[in-house]
């Protein structure tokens, strides 16, 4: 296997973009991302592409297709393929085009994500996501996504003591870090009581503990390490890509508040890395709800099981405390458009490593890790990058 | 152009629902949608007022306000999206109350909340073309909102009713200009009884594009600016709404203050922003100027820019103030509100 670098990275702004289409979003985040990595457009071998959704969402399918003919590479006839794994499929997608790379299958890939989530009523969308849970088991017994991460929030403060104001201070740390992203969905600052005082979705997850609907679009180009710095003067090293599988229902989980293939997956990737949670300097996880960030850290390594929920509230979490989670705003204030999540959150740990990232910039940043999740667990993929390889 | 406003005149039926009483029903928090929307009671007609009691109402106002011979009106509209028939005019029976037939042409126009000010728009090409002496432009609706949706909190009933000629004017219509896109963010298909809407796709790419556009379009193409003005409106299908196109587009709150009914009467759709012109020209003197913005769902905003004349004074109290038509409200609870609405299927 080849070490593997990223050479270029792009991203649309995420939100509800009106006057944006679903192929217009993806050549523009596509476009970006070849631009930054100095690509000719006949050097690229392949493309992977994750949308959850396109079929619910925009009535569109056969969308590897439509992406290579949108993105004028038609005429190439270059293999590009459509991965789908619910809300992780960007980073599933990401996997895919990084072992094309590392085989020596092919040696610039683009991998992308992209999602339209805003063309279809609020119900459509609901419903449309809740395909990622168990549909005989759990959708068609009503319940959402909301409902279910409700349920692991539940458990979680009945364990461990977790309370409403610390489900809160992540989406507080999210949205403080999303002022600092011109990206961003939401680029303001929010308050406890803004969290606790919000609408109820579904008990104890105010609608602000809760990640947007959005459209989005991101992208990154893929390159043996060999020769990443023909490219580039600051290639990001892929230290370590896993994937695991969980059981796609909530209620078939030995302890609903663990991810399990969260578990499994980041075992994988720091063994792949050599590298233990304490040598991360930042993450960016999957906070779809202010309860999954707090899992995530857990599962991750960084806290102990139970004290996710204090990480938050006491700044462990914050950007300059000791491990910064989500500092492009997460899911809760950059935006999920979910195909694209897993991309973004790749394109964040360039920017950072790079030393690109402006205000929200983590000093030192020199290893960071992705987390994306599918559905309530079914699927985990955690992705470890470096400065160096 | 020398066409403008001979009269005005308006209705509005005298019953409310306060928005806490629908929250209650509902389930939802009273505050939250008070501060959502701000708007804190609409108008709700009686059993036997629908679109066209109301119009007749309006325009019977406008008739005694400027004493008009309604045998010189050669057109009359009437512009609403709760017309009692789908196939058979509203105008013709407004027409005929007011006693302007049968010497005239009349219609009923349809755009979401801006058939009314369509409808002046037509009146002003007619009478200034010479074709017809008077025309009467008329918004009137009972307007429709699904039990439950967000819309039931304002979707409320009124009319008004302008008379638009070219002498004895109480204000000139100095220009006018429109911005028409197809966005589909509110619709209501035959035979459905309420409208569908896109939720937040309603606002930035229909409502403030379009209102923004129209009022921008017209300052440019008169080359004035907001501080030219002494009142404006806009279309005001909650209190947040007109408050926030006022902001962007550098009208102060003082300005649209006197034209803002909403608050207290609810979204009357066709009757919206005429409304607020009303109100405005209640309190207005000569030579103010004023300017208004309608939206419509589907879309679309129509601009005027008004200048009040002295005749102001002389017909302001030959019919009803906005003022006092919201005085008196008779508060009902949602079960009454139901039976009002014809919301209770037997």
């Amino acid at each position: 296997m080849r070490d593997v670098a990223i050479i270029g990275v792009g991203c649309t702004e995420f939100g509800e973009l009106w006057d944006k289409s679903f192929r217009e979003l993806f050549v523009e985040a596509g476009v970006s991302a070849i631009e930054d990595a100095n690509v000719q457009g006949g050097k690229i071998d392949a493309l992977y592409v994750g949308n959850m959704s396109g079929g619910r969402f925009i009535e569109q399918e056969h969308l590897g297709a439509l992406i290579a003919d949108y993105s004028g590479l038609a005429s190439l006839h270059i293999p590009s393929t459509r991965v789908e794994a619910a809300c992780a499929s960007g980073g599933l997608a990401l996997r895919q085009g990084i072992i094309a790379v590392a085989s020596g299958y092919h040696d610039i890939v683009i991998a992308g994500g992209a999602e339209k989530m805003t063309d279809v009523g609020v119900e459509t969308t609901t419903d449309a996501l809740a395909a990622a849970s168990d549909r005989e088991w759990e959708g068609i017994m009503g319940a959402t996504f909301p409902g279910l991460y409700a349920m692991m929030a539940r458990l979680h403060m009945h364990k461990y003591g977790t309370t409403q104001e610390q489900l809160a201070s992540v989406a507080v740390k999210n949205h403080h870090n999303g002022t600092m992203n011109p990206k961003a969905q939401f680029q303001n600052e929010i308050t406890i009581d803004t969290v606790i005082n919000s609408v109820m979705v579904a008990d104890p997850l105010h609608v602000f503990d809760c990640s947007p609907i959005s459209d989005g679009a991101s992208a990154v180009v893929i390159a043996p390490a060999d020769i990443a710095k023909k490219y580039t003067d600051t290639p990001i090293y892929v230290k370590a890509s896993a994937q695991a599988s969980g059981t796609i229902s909530l209620h078939d989980r030995p302890d609903i508040t663990t991810i399990d293939a969260t578990v499994a997956a980041a075992n994988w990737a720091y063994k792949m890395a050599k590298i233990a949670p304490k040598d991360i300097n930042f993450a960016e996880v999957h906070d779809c709800f202010t309860i999954a960030e707090i899992c995530a850290i857990e599962d991750l390594g960084f806290v102990k099981k139970g004290e996710g929920g204090k990480a938050a509230e006491s700044g462990l979490t914050a950007i300059g405390g000791k491990i910064p989670v989500n500092p492009s705003g997460g899911l809760k204030a950059c935006g999920h458009p979910v195909g694209a999540t897993g991309v973004k959150q790749a394109v964040e740990m360039v920017l950072q490593l790079r030393g690109e990232a402006g205000k929200r910039q983590i000093a030192g940043a020199n290893i960071g890790l992705t987390h994306n999740v599918g559905g309530s667990g079914g699927t985990a993929v955690v992705h470890i990058f470096g400065r160096d390889k | 152009m020398s066409v403008g406003i001979v009269s005005y005149g308006a209705y509005i039926p005298r019953y409310r629902i306060r928005v806490e009483e629908i929250a209650k029903v509902w389930g939802a928090n009273p505050n939250s949608i008070v501060d959502g929307l701000m708007v804190y009671e609409k108008s709700v007609p009686d059993l036997d007022e629908d679109t066209i009691t109301i119009a007749v109402e309006a325009a019977r106002h406008a008739i005694n306000r400027a004493g008009i011979d309604p045998q010189e009106i050669g057109a009359l509209y009437t512009g609403s999206e709760s017309h009692p028939y789908a196939v058979k005019p509203s105008s013709t029976v407004v027409a005929e109350a007011i006693g302007a037939t049968p010497n005239l042409t009349v219609a009923d126009f349809e755009f979401a909340c801006k058939a009314g000010t369509a409808a002046i728009q037509t009146c002003m090409g007619m009478v200034d073309s010479g074709m017809i002496k008077l025309g009467m432009a008329i918004g009137s609706d009972v307007a429709q909102g699904a039990p439950g949706d967000a819309l039931e909190y304002t979707a409320a009933a009124g009319g008004v009713a302008y008379v638009i000629g070219k002498k004895d004017l109480v204000a000139n219509i100095e220009s006018t200009y429109s911005f028409t896109t197809d966005t589909p963010d509110f619709w209501r298909r035959e035979g459905m009884p309420y409208p569908e809407h896109g939720g937040r796709f309603t606002g930035e790419p229909g409502y403030f594009k379009h209102v923004a556009s129209a009022a921008q379009g017209l300052m440019n193409k008169m080359g004035t600016k907001p501080s030219d003005y002494d009142y404006a409106i806009f279309h005001q299908p909650n209190g947040k709404f007109p408050m926030r196109v006022a902001k962007m587009l550098g009208f102060s709150s003082e300005q649209i203050k006197p034209g803002l009914v909403v608050t207290r009467l609810g979204n009357t759709y066709s009757g919206s922003c005429m409304m607020g012109l009303a109100a405005t020209l209640d309190i207005a003197k000569a030579g103010d100027r004023i300017f208004m913005t309608s939206f419509g769902s589907g879309a679309g905003s129509d601009s005027f820019s008004f200048t009040v004349t002295d005749r102001i004074e002389e017909i302001r109290n030959g019919a009803p103030s906005i003022e006092k038509l919201m005085a008196n409200p008779i508060y009902i609870d949602y079960a009454t509100y139901a039976r009002h609405k014809n919301k209770i299927k037997l």
